[in-house]
């Protein structure tokens, strides 16, 4: 006799382990891609798995095989033309498959590369690994979303605790009402009869029917009693229903200088930061509107496509940048119902005139409106006058204004932490 | 015969239904066909404890291992992409005998797999010499524990990367590591837990007293001859031989050669009988489930949903199909154990000219004992019948790379009936479809070398590269220079030497 067991319950994950040993032992491959897929997706869309190819070779367990050449023997089956003595065109490849072991031989899969799926969380593991984040904020920035538990309204299933009582009566009581509703009827008049005779002399015949009402009564009222009092159908429960808890709305000004000194290196390193500032954003914030204004001369307010891609030459005068902020938020986001962030990166490149012009604009329009203004300085080399411009501008607001400075993308996350120590420790 | 009432007219099982079907099948295996077989053990898992059991070939423990993830991940990919259905079975040789049942299956298919797995499959186990004289079905779970254990202490006191790199490097000569010709010794855990420390002392010492190089103290004792080879014979099991002398392998990196070497002797009775066992197999569950009709237990519905998928794991692609990727085992077995049973039961002339011995003999007898005395290789050469040779329709083809043109030796007709079967049986030879490689010289008292011979048959080289990679792995097990020399007719035609030298040196020794 056999035993039967039923292991279902016993977790499913029994590979997760060998799962893990494969993807750190392929980290390189899959960073590879990771990084591919930052520089391909949009910022906004870092929040889901990639999938991840390996060149086949790369993965292979070597094997002692025979190769090609040689005297051998072959055995197929499903001859249909062939005769004895038949001499045929070597095919290409030299008919190199079809050993004895089946499906277990690995050149049978053909040269496709390796491909398989990586989950959101392990992406952004990838993702922040890079930018060396510590735990803790790694934590704060993937964490799950925070949900209320709402009313619903009432469902005709859910769990025993929680049976609403009324409601439940309230519907068996209309059962039973409606169930009964003819022999309730047919009751009345069989007891209006019953009376009525009960008045009137007696007599054999009256005697008789008044026995036959009493029955008809009696059966009447055992069947009206039949009817369950509650029944599985009246149940009905509350219903409650996750919501996120909406915490307020904010915009994101993304600022980037694309005069001819700003190189694709440094784009990148600023899309990191730009991505960064965005994923945190996105924590602490239901819906988040993201706007990109590049600039040279002039500023423009564009999409992300043309704002990290396009090439432009010419000077740089960054207040056009500040003014055109300003214009929108003037325009498109009241103060008192967005919360706005700026992240401004530039190679430090200004007209020597402007820097003055860019600090007046941030302290009388910008920052009284804004959470909070980064400016993030994507050059190794000496600073110039914006950068000690707006050095005496942080001193006067220190709340509101911060900077660093970028070399790699290894600095980012250090500079973002800078950038962002005491809000992440608020919201901690 | 009384026919009963169907056990089921529904798809759905339950555990109950399962009980039944077991009951009923085991009845008819064991009273009706006297199936010898072990107790059996079936667990009802989900699709996804089938990729993980499927990754793992079907050990219910294993040690970790980041390949065992390569084709878990694999597996998931191809099945969410709905490229493979799973097998719906997957059953290991061990005492209780385990197999798993899909929950997403019908009833019909369970019936099918229990009859397949816990009593065609079951009965194999217990009953092939193979299996009987190399394996121990009682003790392997527990060896299993004992391996996973050490693997993942190994890996607490020396880090994951080392044990993997010697893992990894086991696993390249995995099918190197069995014994051919000599028995070996049973395993069990608790020896193994026992004698370990033991054996660390032991071996290292073993080891050192080979590669001692200084001048034995005591004059006159002259231990060994410079002259003579080392090993004296070549040695077949690679890794046999690394676990005895490589000489500087730390104890703990000697047991990990170990376990994978007997994983490796433990599934090697399952490669060399795949045709014979999944024939088997598919002939029980065929015959009982047929049984179970004739009796009435279950109905058309149930037959047809069986026949569906019986069919589908029979069919054998002709070799120009787009699908046809080698023989099908389970096509071939199943076709010899049928045909053995007609033999039996309604010879024909010719089978009284080719099969003397078992034409019109009880066919239970002698499929029994066919299942019990062969592997694959002398299975088919022993009983694959003229008239399936053309049912299949083979034919057999002479590739000589000294010819242009390849060409076809034998066909499906009475001269060819024999070459066919020859060429068949051939196929299924490990050690004629396993490149022939053995340990030849040891230089114990020169640069500690390591040369092994690949002796060619047939002129039939190695695939370079892949060899070029194994024999890193071996550089990395044996830590000195490792070399390997095709041999053909004698002579040393080629030789793959890693580190890589200069290739004009190689013939001074």
């Amino acid at each position: 006799m056999a035993y039967i067991v039923d292991r279902r319950l016993n977790g499913k994950h029994k590979s997760a382990v060998n799962r893990q040993r494969f993807i750190r032992r392929f980290r390189a491959h899959i960073r590879d891609a990771v990084n591919d897929a930052v520089s391909k997706r949009s910022i906004q869309d870092m929040e889901r798995g990639e999938r991840i190819t390996i060149p086949r070779r790369d993965l292979a367990e070597p094997q002692f095989h025979h190769g090609n050449g040689g005297k051998r023997g072959m055995v197929h089956p499903g001859n249909k033309t062939f005769n004895r003595g038949d001499r045929i065109q070597r095919p290409d490849g030299g008919g190199g498959q079809g050993s004895g072991d089946g499906e277990a031989s690995n050149q049978g899969e053909g040269a496709d590369d390796f491909a398989f799926e990586i989950d959101k969380q392990e992406f952004l593991n990838f993702l922040f690994e890079d930018l060396e984040l510590p735990n803790l904020v790694k934590r704060h920035l993937e964490g799950a979303k925070t949900f209320r538990i709402k009313h619903g309204g009432i469902v005709s299933q859910g769990n025993p605790a929680k049976i609403h009582i009324v409601r439940s009566m309230r519907q068996a009581s209309m059962r039973r009402r409606a169930l009964t509703s003819a022999k309730r009827r047919q009751l009345r008049e069989l007891q209006a009869e019953h009376a009525d005779l009960l008045e009137q002399e007696q007599s054999p015949e009256r005697q008789a029917r008044l026995a036959e009402l009493d029955e008809r009564i009696a059966k009447l009222e055992r069947r009206i009693g039949n009817i369950p009092f509650l029944d599985t159908v009246d149940l009905r429960y509350n219903h409650h229903i996750k919501q996120p808890v909406p915490v307020s709305r904010a915009v994101m000004f993304c600022i980037m200088d694309v005069s001819g000194s700003m190189n694709q290196d440094m784009k990148d390193l600023a899309k990191r930061f730009f991505l960064l500032l965005f994923l945190f954003l996105e924590r602490n914030y239901e819906h988040i509107d993201v706007v990109f204004i590049r600039h040279h001369t002039a500023a423009k307010e564009v999409d992300e496509e043309e704002f990290f891609y396009s090439r432009e030459t010419g000077g740089t005068i960054v207040s056009s940048a500040l003014k055109l902020t300003a214009d929108i938020i003037q325009e498109r986001y009241p103060a008192d119902e967005w919360n706005i962030y700026a992240a401004q990166a530039s190679d430090g490149d200004n007209w020597n005139d402007d820097s003055p012009a860019c600090t007046k604009i941030l302290r009388e329009q910008l920052l009284p409106h804004m959470q909070y203004f980064s400016y993030v300085e994507v050059m190794p080399r000496k600073h110039q006058a914006l950068w000690l411009e707006y050095e005496r501008l942080q001193q006067a607001m220190p709340d509101a204004f911060a900077m660093q400075q970028l070399d790699s993308p290894a600095d980012i996350y250090p500079a973002f932490r800078e950038l962002f120590k005491r809000r992440m420790e608020d919201n901690a | 015969m009384t026919r009963r009432a169907p056990l089921t007219t529904g798809s759905d099982w339950n555990f109950a239904l399962i009980e039944e079907f077991d009951h009923e099948i085991a009845r008819i295996a064991h009273e009706k066909y006297q199936l010898d077989t072990y107790p059996n053990q079936i667990e009802v898992i989900s699709s996804e404890q089938m990729m993980d059991a499927y990754s793992s070939v079907g050990m219910p423990v294993g040690y970790h291992h980041w390949s065992f993830g390569k084709h878990f991940v694999e597996t998931e990919t191809r099945y969410k992409r709905g490229h493979m259905g799973l097998a719906y079975e997957i059953v290991i040789n061990s005492s209780p005998c385990i197999a798993y049942l899909m929950e997403e299956n019908t009833m019909a298919m369970q019936a099918l797999v229990i009859a397949h797995a816990c009593y065609g499959h079951n009965s194999f186990f217990k009953g092939n010499y193979l299996f009987r004289t190399w394996t121990d079905a009682t003790a392997i779970i527990d060896y299993l524990v004992f391996a996973r254990k050490y693997v993942a202490e190994c890996e607490e006191r020396y880090g994951v990367e080392h044990v993997e790199a010697i893992l990894d490097s086991c696993h390249a000569l995995m099918n190197y590591g069995v014994d051919r010709y000599r028995r070996p010794s049973p395993i069990s855990a608790e020896e193994e837990f026992r004698r370990l420390e033991e054996r660390e002392d032991i071996l290292q010492k073993q080891v050192s007293e080979l590669w001692k190089t200084f001048p034995e103290m005591a004059p006159g004792v002259n231990r060994r001859a410079l002259s003579y080879r080392y090993p004296a014979e070549p040695q077949e099991n690679l890794l046999y031989f690394i676990e005895k002398n490589a000489p500087l392998l730390e104890p703990w990196q000697r047991e990990l050669v170990r376990i994978v070497r007997k994983m490796a002797q433990y599934f090697y009775p399952q490669r060399q009988t795949k045709v014979m066992n999944e024939g088997w197999a598919t002939f029980w569950h065929y015959t009982l489930m047929h049984d179970l009709y004739d009796e009435g237990l279950i109905n058309e519905g149930f037959m047809l949903e069986f026949l569906q998928s019986h069919s589908g794991v029979v069919y054998q692609p002709p070799f120009d199909s787009p699908y046809y990727s080698g023989m099908n085992p389970y096509a071939l077995g199943f076709a010899m154990f049928r045909d053995l049973r007609r033999i039996c039961e309604e010879p024909t002339e010719e089978d009284h000219q080719w099969f003397p011995d078992i034409a019109g003999s009880d066919w239970l007898t002698s499929l029994k004992f066919a299942m019990e005395s062969f592997k694959d290789e002398s299975f088919i050469q022993q009983y694959l019948s003229p008239r399936l040779i053309r049912e299949f329709k083979f034919f057999s083809i002479l590739d000589d790379d000294t010819d242009d043109h390849i060409e076809v030796d034998a066909i499906h007709d009475d001269a060819g009936y024999r070459a066919v079967r020859e060429g068949l049986a051939r196929q299924f030879n490990l050690s004629i479809m396993e490149p022939n490689i053995q340990v030849w010289e040891a230089n114990v008292r020169g640069d500690r070398s390591l040369t092994l011979q690949h002796i060619r048959h047939d002129r039939r080289p190695l695939e370079s590269s892949n060899a070029q990679e194994v024999l890193k792995h071996l550089h990395r097990l044996w830590q000195f220079d490792v070399h390997l020399d095709s041999v053909q007719d004698g002579h040393v035609v080629d030789r793959i030497s890693i580190p890589a030298q200069a290739p004009n040196n190689h013939s001074h020794d």
